[in-house]
């Protein structure tokens, strides 16, 4: 196995956890965690692909520092979204648990 | 400096400029509307000779970022500088401050117009499907927060779709990238093979913009997002925002990966966009408030636009009639753009006029606002694809190209869609012209009555003179177009 291999099965697996965590729980703080669990996944697939042979390709590396600042800047505005709605007194965090209820 | 490029950067500059004039900001809109416009009417003549674009910064793909704009770019760049600039003229209504003060709102509201307008701009102009997804990303904080100006609740589950939604996309273009060494549309058109990680990663992409255009079964956060925000906001967000999700579909599969989508992928789109037309429909028909009802007819009326995908690409053979369901497609996003904009604008009107949410409540109003409620009545005609609109020409393409496909389900679907679609938008105008007194009713001032109705009465100029925009937006299509998907 290669490293690059390696780091492309960790990707996907990441991938995997973060889509389960997202889709089974409806917290809103557990699925922006989820987020960006999936999205270091698919960095971390987009870097081994990147990487063949010894030689690395910088597109892919140029790519995910930018995907990085995007998901970093969606989080962020998740963060004040999800902090005003509890301050609004929006109820619990959990909209399903709360619909259930 | 070419239009093209000003296009996407005047709205991010307006956008700072908003944040800086403080109070003063509101009345940019005064400014930046007919500028936006000028420039979108430069770039449809410069389009109109020939297609233009170039690499961003002298970078040629692909290692550099293309932009272009073909006659459907410049289209739609052109649609929504219009329709933008007049919901914001409308928007100094609600979002101007008032004199005795300042609100939040009058704050945010304009720089957040300004960022969704430079989103679906770069988005008409990308050539790359990484930029479409910066792009996308932008697009999605702006709409996100407008929705929130309705109800947080709503806008937080649109956003947990939209951010789901994007990070299927963003996997399917690593895919792509690491399977052909490009995200360029040009490059990708010329390589691309119908295998299996090709599929998988068009399948991710697919997956994640049809999440974001709220294509049935995926479109339970659009209702509540769209029907529970102000006026100018859900018409953005109904008018501009999920078009250009479908945007980026359209090119995807028409320029990037003409060759590889089979039949049985053709018909799954087709398939989910019927289901879309009937369920949403229905659902707009079970409606007692007015927005919400509003909010599930765009459900339906986005399910047509996937009908594209079987209408040009389900064939064995070469397809005539290719041509036609790709303009009829289109065409309909075009005046659904208009038309919708427009009705929920005079449905903003008709509910503040008459203090009320429900259908119920609109009694008489047609006496006593009659130019808002002509305003519905015209949009409602390009909804209910009833000539002469921009609705009843694209309906119309669409089903003469279904019909000589012979895809008798689909154009089934589409008489039964108009039909209800009447169903349901015939309630709301009922009540407004039944009873026998006039309400009264806070008058609302010319300029702001005449806003819906210009939007609403450009729908049905796109019916009256299609043949302008019919031939406009063929210029550069590509050959998928006109001959269909393989």
């Amino acid at each position: 196995m290669t490293p690059s291999l390696l780091y492309a099965l960790t990707g996907a697996g990441l991938i995997a956890l973060g889509l389960y965590g997202f889709v089974t729980r409806s917290h809103l703080i557990r699925r922006v965690l989820a987020f960006n669990v999936i999205g270091s996944g698919v960095f971390l697939v987009f870097g081994a692909l990147g990487h063949e042979g010894g030689i690395t390709d910088p597109v892919p590396q140029a790519l995910i520092i930018t995907g990085i600042v995007v998901a970093l800047s969606l989080t962020a505005f998740a963060a004040a979204m999800i902090a005003r709605y509890a301050e609004d007194g929006g109820g619990g965090l959990d909209p399903d648990a709360e619909d259930a209820g | 400096m070419s239009p093209l490029d000003t296009l996407i950067i005047a709205p991010l500059a307006f956008a700072l400029a908003s944040l800086g004039m403080g109070r003063r900001g509101a009345w940019l809109i005064v400014i930046a509307a007919p500028v936006m416009i000028a420039l979108a009417v430069w770039l449809c003549a410069q389009v109109w000779a020939a297609p233009v674009g170039h690499s961003v910064g002298g970078w040629a793909p692909p290692l550099g970022i293309a932009i272009r704009a073909d006659g459907l770019s410049a289209a739609f760049m052109l649609a929504t500088a219009v329709a933008a600039g007049l919901i914001g003229l409308f928007a100094l209504d609600e979002f101007a401050p008032p004199k005795d003060g300042e609100t939040a709102r009058s704050h945010t509201f304009w720089p957040l117009l300004y960022l969704l307008w430079a989103a679906v701009n770069a988005i008409f102009a990308s050539a790359d499907l990484f930029n479409l997804y910066v792009a996308l990303e932008l697009l999605t904080i702006a709409a996100v927060a407008l929705a929130g100006f309705g109800a947080l609740k709503a806008a937080l589950r649109y956003f947990m779709v939209a951010l789901l939604g994007s990070l299927s996309y963003l996997l399917g273009a690593v895919l792509i990238y690491a399977a052909y060494g490009t995200l360029d549309m040009g490059l990708l058109a010329q390589r691309a093979e119908a295998d299996l990680p090709t599929l998988l990663a068009a399948g991710f992409i697919t997956a994640g913009l049809i999440a974001k255009t709220a294509l049935f079964p995926l479109h339970g956060w659009l209702p509540p997002a769209h029907g529970s925000a102000p006026a100018p906001a859900s018409a953005l967000l109904s008018a501009l925002v999920v078009k250009a999700s479908f945007f980026i579909l359209l090119r995807f599969w028409f320029d990037a990966m003409p060759g590889i989508s089979g039949p049985e992928l053709a018909h799954l789109l087709g398939a989910l966009g019927a289901a879309a037309v009937i369920y949403g429909s229905v659902q707009a028909i079970r409606q007692t408030e007015l927005k919400p009802l509003v909010a599930y007819s765009t459900v339906a009326q986005l399910g047509y636009l996937f009908l594209v995908f079987p209408l040009a690409g389900a064939a064995d053979e070469a397809a005539p009639w290719a041509a036609g369901a790709w303009s009829g497609g289109v065409l309909h996003a075009l005046s659904h753009l208009f038309a919708k904009a427009a009705m929920f604008l005079a449905a903003g009107l008709m509910l503040r006029a008459a203090a009320t949410k429900t259908i119920g409540g609109l009694e008489g109003l047609a006496r006593a606002m009659p130019v808002t409620v002509f305003a519905f009545a015209v949009s409602a005609v390009s909804l209910m694809a009833l000539p002469p609109s921009g609705g009843f020409m694209a309906k119309y393409l669409l089903l003469t190209s279904a019909l000589a496909a012979g895809a008798w389900i689909y154009a089934a679907v589409m008489i039964a869609g108009g039909l209800l679609a009447a169903v349901y938008l015939f309630r709301p105008l009922a009540r407004a012209f039944a009873g026998k007194e006039t309400p009264v009713i806070v008058p609302t001032p010319r300029w702001l009555a005449a806003i819906p109705l210009a939007l609403a009465l450009l729908a049905s100029a796109l019916g009256l003179a299609s043949a302008g925009p019919y031939a406009f937006i063929q210029a550069g299509a590509p050959l998928a177009a006109e001959e269909g998907l393989k």
